[in-house]
């Protein structure tokens, strides 16, 4: 079947076999690898996107459910090269990442919980986080940039 | 001011937070275009007699290129002799003789998971379709599951090796030694069988061109899979390159080649086509080895005093269904078995069996975290047998300060300590007394919250063959930038950054213009990489000492450039220049001393060698709350003191004990891989195995504490402290949280279940 997608502001169209899989089209068709499959059972959280906006696990979601949506994946963030979005940089900023894997899926959801809840507390973050896995980091960086990129997204 | 020690930000991290990194299955290479995929037919059953397998319907299927078994495997290497001596435990490989281990299974399978057949297709999904068209028929056999039965020996895994026990170790019991004891104390304990999961599981691809093969894999060692590969091949290893792109974590479970890599490479050779694989996590769970999985009974001690006379530790590790490195890990957990304590008489003694399950090999601390499991345990033991604080126990029997270097009774030599500083330090960090007030009030309250403290202190071996050395290269351009390559492997350790870090303290070129490059056998032909916390001891110490024979080699060439006396001449590494002492208009950049050097450059090639591992030691606090009712533990606050000799990267050395502690503390709380008694995994995917969460974490406390190792950067291994520690800290906060109830232990993980249990088996019986 054919299925069209707007992927990171551009028109993404493709013959696919109907299981594809969003990440897998989003990895093949749109050839944007940043986003990772981590599991086969929608728990790591590794292939996280917004689609129309809401964060998905792009494992869970048919491609055929996302023709004529919108997805915005981690490669779409950045406004440049040296224009990291917020919480890519407080990712940065605090040690939030080391062997990457789960990264993408972490800075997406991230992207989510803060559109959601501008302000979390660190208990909030914890429990938004929960359905992303993260193997290197203890997750103590991870909270802590989240929580950085609300405090510098917030109106001072 | 040096940049070493400083709070610098990752290198590699902008690539990372924008693009994503270049896994495996993301390469998109000229070699690769087109490239097949493969798939595993792996053994639903854990034991069986294999009596046909039948690939014709699968061989009609859409897209199938080919289907390929242990019957086509007639252009592999001649295998390595059989040296004869069966079981031994002299190195981290696989048993030979009758334990061998086939590529793909021929006649019998001995887990759920093995290998039996692949399926090459022209697309993923296709592959998956087609393995459950190949018909394999089993003979079953009875299971051997779990320590006693794989004892019991009813049923053998390898009839020809006449026994399930592949090797033996260690001291017998010496009668006399608990002799001066008033308390000795006993204990069965279990270390748990853990999965590694690295979020990227294991993938490969592989590539047959001009009588060349190039294999991309997820591993942690290209160039010993290199080693694996030209051996299992049959290929001169000038015929093979080995690149390990980036690596979505390892901890341990991706040192060297994987079998089935090995499958995929072979099969890419034998088929003449660009093939690729990645496994699912289903597949992962049960085909990439799990880690720990011992069964030990520790024997403690001393007198009523608190002095500990005596400690024995009786191993029996579970190898899984394959003596892989599981025939080699009870050899560390006997050589680090005393701890960090004087104890007078400490012995230990293991054997390995073969069961029906996944093989067990290396997973972040590889052998010593059981050790000081059992330690820690049997210090928590004796201190409640004599009515004494654990901390008090502890303080006791640490090691004193000034008996460094410390010869232990199981072998190694301490190198340096501050043991009874890091136990004190972490009582004064976390307000110990404050938090046993606490815990009085609450116990007194009779609260449904009950408050527990536990402690955990260590020491552990890292680079335990620094023999073996690692390799370093650095070149100065002609344009003034720098390109290093290490035999390290990085996998999210920072490699890229600490290696450009301390090319710039040397040097004074920017960190900005250094180029890191690893894990690639063509450009790093030679190398070890990385595991047992080796890479900055080992191959941080040859990058600096690369960029030390650098410096001198320029100093000459500037000194000829200046024609001035090179004592004259001084580096000023804050611009990066050679200058005449005291005569900055003198200068000379980088670019100009490289390009004055000629067309061999300025470079440097190190195989830095270190004739004694070090030993990393350190306290961990687990506070815990358990709430009596339901059994539920919950972790709220964790404080360590981890001294893994000077810290070249702040920034990187705590994040490296931020992940071993969530990962210690998952053991103690949540991860086990379970097999019913059929050896059928009840834990092999991500919804049944409870790999932990942010949900389930704190935010934890590090303290610092830095005493120098006698390396050239004064640097120990941080890799696996972390979790060497948190995992007994925190099971002893969950016991010490309903001690007072009468319960003195639980074994890991501490579930509700298990807590409540232990809760209700203690009121029964009062």
């Amino acid at each position: 079947m054919k299925v069209t997608v707007t992927v990171n502001g551009s028109q993404v169209a493709a013959e696919v076999a109907d299981r594809t899989l969003l990440v897998h089209f989003l990895r093949e068709q749109a050839g944007l690898t940043a986003t990772n499959v981590g599991c086969d059972t929608s728990s790591c959280g590794a292939c996280t996107v917004l689609l129309d906006g809401q964060s998905v696990k792009s494992c869970t979601v048919l491609a055929a459910q996302a023709d004529g949506c919108a997805v915005q994946t981690v490669e779409g963030l950045a406004s440049g090269p040296d224009e990291m979005h917020p919480v890519q940089r407080a990712f940065r900023a605090e040690h939030a990442l080391q062997c990457g894997f789960c990264t993408p899926g972490m800075v997406m959801a991230t992207v989510s919980l803060l559109a959601e809840n501008a302000s979390p507390t660190e208990e909030e973050v914890r429990s938004a986080l929960e359905g992303n896995l993260c193997r290197c980091t203890g997750y103590h960086n991870i909270v802590r940039a989240v929580l950085a990129a609300a405090s510098e997204r917030r109106p001072s | 001011m040096s940049i070493l020690g400083t709070r610098v930000v990752r290198t590699e991290d902008p690539r990372l937070l924008t693009v994503g990194g270049t896994y495996v299955d993301d390469l998109r290479l000229p070699e690769l275009a087109g490239a097949a995929r493969v798939a595993f037919v792996r053994s639903p059953v854990a034991h069986a007699l294999i009596t046909g397998i039948d690939v014709s319907a699968a061989r009609e299927a859409p897209g199938v290129i080919a289907v390929l078994t242990a019957a086509d495997l007639t252009d592999l290497g001649p295998p390595p002799p059989d040296d004869g001596s069966g079981g031994s435990e002299a190195a981290p490989l696989p048993l030979g003789g009758p334990w061998a281990e086939p590529l793909l299974a021929v006649d019998r399978v001995r887990y759920v998971g093995e290998a039996v057949a692949i399926v090459i297709t022209d697309d993923r999904y296709q592959g998956e379709d087609t393995a459950e068209l190949v018909s394999v028929d089993y003979e079953p056999l009875l299971a051997v599951v779990g320590a006693d039965a794989a004892l019991a020996g009813g049923m053998l895994l390898f009839p020809a090796a006449e026994s399930n026990v592949a090797v033996t170790g260690g001291a017998p019991a010496d009668g006399a030694a608990f002799g001066g004891c008033d308390v000795v104390v006993q204990r069965t304990i279990v270390n748990q069988r853990l999965a590694p999961v690295p979020l990227e599981g294991r993938a490969a691809a592989a590539q047959w061109a001009d009588g060349r093969l190039t294999v991309w894999v997820s591993t942690q060692n290209a160039q010993i899979s290199r080693f694996v590969l030209a051996g299992v091949l049959g290929l001169d290893p000038g015929a093979i390159r080995v690149v390990a792109p980036d690596v979505g974590g390892g901890f341990g479970a991706k040192v060297g080649i994987d079998r089935d890599a090995l499958v995929v490479a072979w099969a890419a050779k034998h088929v003449g086509r660009a093939m690729s694989w990645t496994e699912t996590r289903s597949e992962n769970l049960v085909g990439m080895t799990h880690g720990r999985a011992q069964r030990q009974v520790v024997k403690i001690g001393g007198t009523r005093d608190g002095r500990i006379l005596a400690y024995r530790l009786e191993i029996v590790q579970d190898a899984g269904a394959y003596p892989r490195m599981g025939g080699f890990l009870p050899f560390l957990t006997r050589l680090m078995a005393a701890g960090p304590y004087d104890i007078p008489h400490v012995e230990a003694a293991s054997s390995v069996v073969v069961t029906n399950t996944t093989p067990i090999a290396a997973y972040r601390g590889a052998g010593r975290p059981e050790a000081t499991a059992a330690i820690e345990r049997a210090v928590d033991l004796f201190a409640a047998e004599i009515g004494m604080d654990p901390a008090e126990v502890r303080r006791i029997n640490l090691v004193p300060p000034g008996k460094f270097p410390y010869s232990s009774p199981c072998g190694p030599v301490y190198d340096s300590g501050a043991y009874t500083e890091a136990l004190d330090q972490v009582l004064a960090g976390a307000g110990y007394q404050e938090l046993r007030a606490e815990q009085a009030l609450r116990r007194e309250r009779g609260d449904v919250l009950q408050l527990g403290i536990g402690l955990a202190s260590y020491v552990e071996i890292t680079a335990a063959d620094a023999e073996g050395g690692e390799t370093a290269r650095l070149v100065v351009h002609g344009d003034g930038t720098a390109t290093v390559y290490t035999g390290s492997s990085a996998h999210g350790q920072g490699h890229h950054t600490a290696w450009a870090m301390l090319v710039e303290a040397e040097l004074g070129i920017e960190m900005a213009n250094v180029t890191v490059i690893h894990g690639d056998t063509d450009l790093i032909p030679t190398g070890i990489g990385t595991y047992a916390s080796r890479s900055l001891q080992l191959g941080g110490v040859a990058v600096h000492k690369a960029a030390v024979d650098v410096k001198e080699q320029a100093r000459l060439i500037a000194a000829d450039m200046l024609e001035a006396s090179e004592a004259d001449l001084e580096l000023d590494t804050e611009r990066g220049a050679w200058q005449v002492r005291g005569d900055p208009a003198s200068s000379r950049t980088w670019a100009e001393v490289a390009r004055h050097a000629g067309d061999d450059g300025l470079a440097a090639a190190v195989n830095y060698t270190e004739g004694q591992p070090t030993f990393p030691f350190g306290t961990h606090l687990a506070l815990v709350e358990v709430d009596t009712e339901t059994g539920k533990a919950r972790l709220l606050r964790h404080v360590t003191v981890d001294d893994a000799g000077t810290v070249v990267s702040p920034v990187l050395a705590e994040g490296q004990r931020h992940g071993g502690i969530a990962q210690g503390v998952a053991q103690a709380l949540l991860e086990e891989m379970v097999y019913d008694d059929a050896g059928n995994p009840l834990t092999s995917t991500l919804v049944d195995y409870a790999a932990i969460t942010a949900a389930e974490l704190p935010s934890f406390e590090l303290l610092a504490s830095e005493t120098p190792a006698a390396n050239p950067l004064g640097a120990k291994g941080i890799g696996e402290a972390g979790t060497i520690g948190a995992a007994p800290a925190t099971q002893n906060a969950v016991i010490d949280a309903v001690s007072y109830l009468g319960v003195t232990h639980i074994d890991m993980p501490a579930t509700p279940e298990r807590i409540w249990a232990a809760i209700s088996g203690a009121r029964e019986s009062q």
